[in-house]
């Protein structure tokens, strides 16, 4: 991947107008993000045990966050056992530099990479090329990211926003390739005939982890191409860098998450390549295994008592294909290599509030809650939104947007305030009205008229209605009247929609 | 029985007509209607953005106005949603041990109209009429936080004279989330469209739904547009009858 980390440039709603602009952005992730949910609800619905087994996979998480300190020693001692080598990184230069060193120690200039969000969080790309080492993606969106010197948009199909005739022009370019179709078959042909030759000539890998078991020391990569599988096999060294929060607690919990993962991420009921390996075996496979344990943040999300669900996030990217706001604005929007509704919440919290940028995800949300339903490990995204929104607000100096709501609650504090303000404000819409409704706003609602009129407030509101309505016919004695039902018993949910 | 009302502030200041034609609806189906005038707003808009320390009072009157209620029914899921689902968590958030008992023991007694009518009175048919083409849009807390369902769709359906459209990819988010439609004015607006080409493309005279707050939204988009299709609240087609025309 081509660089990026998780510090926006501009706030959401700056960087989100470049997507909204484009049409023919747009036309790509509608379509792509149409596909994939439609596919993903008749993968899901095949499964009657869905519901369980999300609560299963939360549980399974919150047991190992719960644990987390006591997991990670665990899972250290079973690596260092296997023959393997931990490193603990408290931030991403920490990350960076012990990656860096490790490839210059064997005259690497060249690296192979097998998809990991966790070095594109550290940049690792950018901290090898300082280091004169040149990182090579194998996976085909990351590749075709990294050659369009592009930025990906999703966290599964990082190209998601490329339509197939702009990579078929970006291959003829970049790698020299003769195509003449923009046919999948023969894009992939080029890609393959390109990585072949840098899988078998390259010495030194760099993956991410889907998942680690403390039990076994077994690192685990879920991919669809089988480039993984040639990454952490081929090469002689072979360095892994995942977040702490991927610790799983037993060998069998993996089986919960290989149930989820795939449904939940690319629709399928079983991923394709599902790789697993622990330590070094003589005579198979990389002969020297570096794993590397990255903090960046996330004890502190840990300590949050709402914000720690977010570390149950298994990156399957439902809730982006979901998300009605990124079907619009696209990953780049966000500014981070975490986009979406989980980036929404995962960004500011790993930055422990301090972006001012990435202070404005959390607002990047209508609170749909589309993204709750279909997020396979239960993470209560809009939960977390409202959370993160109280303390940033909290933080924040007296604004003209502070005052405002201070203002709005002082008034609704009282009836007789609420009804003065509503007789105000309908003496003082006359000067904005068209046709009975307001077309223009000024000030801070100056953005609802941009697109929509406002309608004006009538000539009576409810509560002058009912002071002086008549009073109501007596209650007709009717035989088939409304029962009586019980209304002790608590609120009984309805599920059978939406799921 | 006697059900007290909770006419939320957008619906009170903008949209009276939604609140009588709950009135109505419930007096002619031979219930007892109160409307205590303490009540003002129930601070979503405060929570959702951020201002918790704000909406804390507000909560707390909700909590005194309604605190002798048995049942309490809102036209709007939008702010039963509050209620139920963010109420606690501010209780949670402020310390306030009491106020949490209050909201919990406050929770289970208020409905949203649809919910309420369908869940609770197990009626489908509350005798209206409405002889118009209508298409639904389910607004997204009724359908995710109070999992009404389908519970509007049956009361429309059994509507004397309505034609009930399909709405295309209805459980799409119309793009006002409350203050996001001015924080995020372009997103909003591009999901807004959307949600209108949706609404057009049914023919329908009208669209509704059971939340002013979206149908501002939207009505304000097909206003913009001159499209000719209305918004109307489900309440004020419930309410409709031969004689009484209420949308």
């Amino acid at each position: 991947m081509s660089g990026g980390g998780i510090k926006p440039a501009q706030p959401f709603a700056q960087a989100a107008r470049v997507t909204l602009a484009n049409a023919q952005m747009r036309r790509n992730l509608r379509h792509a993000t149409t596909t994939i949910r439609d596919k993903r609800q008749r993968a899901v619905s095949e499964l009657p045990d869905w519901e369980a087994l999300r609560d299963e996979g939360a549980a399974l998480k919150d047991h190992a966050l719960a644990n987390l300190g006591e997991l990670l020693l665990d899972l250290e001692a079973a690596v260092q056992a296997r023959g393997g080598q931990v490193h603990w990184a408290r931030d991403a230069h920490e990350a960076r530099e012990i990656v860096a060193r490790i490839a210059v120690r064997h005259g690497a200039r060249e690296v192979i990479k097998v998809k990991s969000i966790s070095t594109d969080e550290i940049e690792l790309n950018a901290g090898l090329e300082a280091h004169g080492v040149h990182a090579i993606e194998t996976d085909l969106a990351e590749l075709i990211v990294q050659l369009a010197e592009d930025r990906p948009s999703h966290i599964l199909v990082p190209a998601i926003h490329r339509n197939r005739a702009e990579i078929r022009d970006l291959f003829r370019r970049r790698l020299g390739a003769e195509l003449l179709t923009d046919d999948p078959a023969a894009l992939a042909e080029a890609a393959r005939a390109y990585l072949r030759g840098k899988f078998l000539s390259t010495r030194v890998a760099v993956s991410g982890a889907n998942f680690a078991v403390a039990e076994t020391g077994t690192v685990c990569v879920v991919e669809s191409e089988g480039n993984g599988r040639m990454c952490v096999t081929l090469p002689d060294v072979l360095i892994s860098v995942m977040g702490i929060e991927k610790v799983l607690a037993a060998w069998s919990d993996v089986a919960v998450f290989l149930r989820l993962l795939p449904r939940s991420s690319t629709a399928e009921r079983m991923n394709p390549y599902t790789s697993f390996w622990s330590g070094v075996t003589p005579g198979d496979g990389p002969q020297e295994f570096h794993l590397v344990l990255l903090d960046n943040g996330r004890s502190a999300v840990l300590a949050d008592q709402v914000g720690r669900q977010t570390l149950r996030c298994i990156r399957c990217s439902a809730c982006l294909n979901v998300c009605p706001v990124y079907e619009r604005t696209g990953g780049h929007a966000y500014g981070s290599v975490y986009p979406g509704p989980i980036g929404a919440i995962l960004t500011p919290q790993l930055l422990q509030l301090e972006d001012a940028n990435a202070n404005t995800l959390p607002w990047a949300s209508s609170l749909c809650g589309a993204c709750y339903d279909a997020c396979p490990v239960k993470i209560n995204i809009p939960e977390v939104l409202l959370h993160l929104r109280g303390q940033i607000t909290g933080q924040r100096p007296l604004d003209a947007e502070a005052v405002a709501f201070r203002s709005a609650a002082w008034i609704m504090s009282e009836p007789f305030r609420f009804e003065g303000a509503i007789r105000l404000a309908r003496l003082g819409q006359g000067p904005l009205l068209r046709d009975g409704a307001i077309r223009a706003l000024p000030g801070l609602l100056g953005g609802w008229t941009e697109a929509r009129d406002l309608p004006a407030f009538p000539q009576r509101s409810f509560r002058e209605w009912w002071r002086t309505r008549p009073a109501p016919p007596a209650p007709p004695e009717r035989a088939d009247a409304a029962p009586e039902p019980d209304l002790g018993e608590p609120l009984a949910p309805h599920r059978e929609e939406t799921r | 029985m006697r059900i007290d009302l909770f006419i939320t502030c957008l619906n009170d200041a903008l949209f009276p007509r939604t609140g009588e034609a709950t009135v109505r609806l419930l007096e002619r189906l031979g219930h007892t209607v109160h409307f205590n005038p303490e009540q003002t707003c129930c601070g979503q808009m405060h929570a959702n953005s951020g201002y918790r320390r704000e909406a804390l009072p507000l909560v707390r009157r909700f909590v005194r106005t309604f605190r002798d209620a048995d049942v309490i029914v809102a036209p709007s899921g939008s702010c039963v949603a509050t209620v139920r689902d963010l109420y606690p968590r501010l209780a949670e958030w402020s310390g306030d041990s009491e106020l949490l008992d209050a909201v919990h023991a406050l929770s289970g007694r208020v409905f949203e109209l649809s919910e309420f009518l369908v869940h609770r009175l197990g009626l489908e048919d509350v005798g209206a009429y409405y002889p118009h083409r209508v298409t639904y849009h389910p607004t997204c807390h009724s359908l995710r936080i109070l999992r009404v369902g389908d519970a509007p769709l049956r009361l429309l359906r059994s509507v004397r004279g309505l034609a009930l459209v399909e709405l295309p990819q209805a459980d799409q988010c119309c793009g006002f989330g409350g203050t996001f439609a001015v924080k995020n004015a372009d997103t909003s607006t591009a999901m807004l469209a959307d949600k209108l080409q949706h609404v057009m493309a049914t023919r329908a005279e009208a669209c509704a739904a059971a939340d002013n707050s979206c149908l501002m939204h939207i009505g304000g988009g097909l206003g913009r547009l001159r499209s000719g299709t209305r918004v109307v609240h489900l309440a004020e087609i419930l309410a409709s009858t031969e004689h009484e025309v209420y949308a």
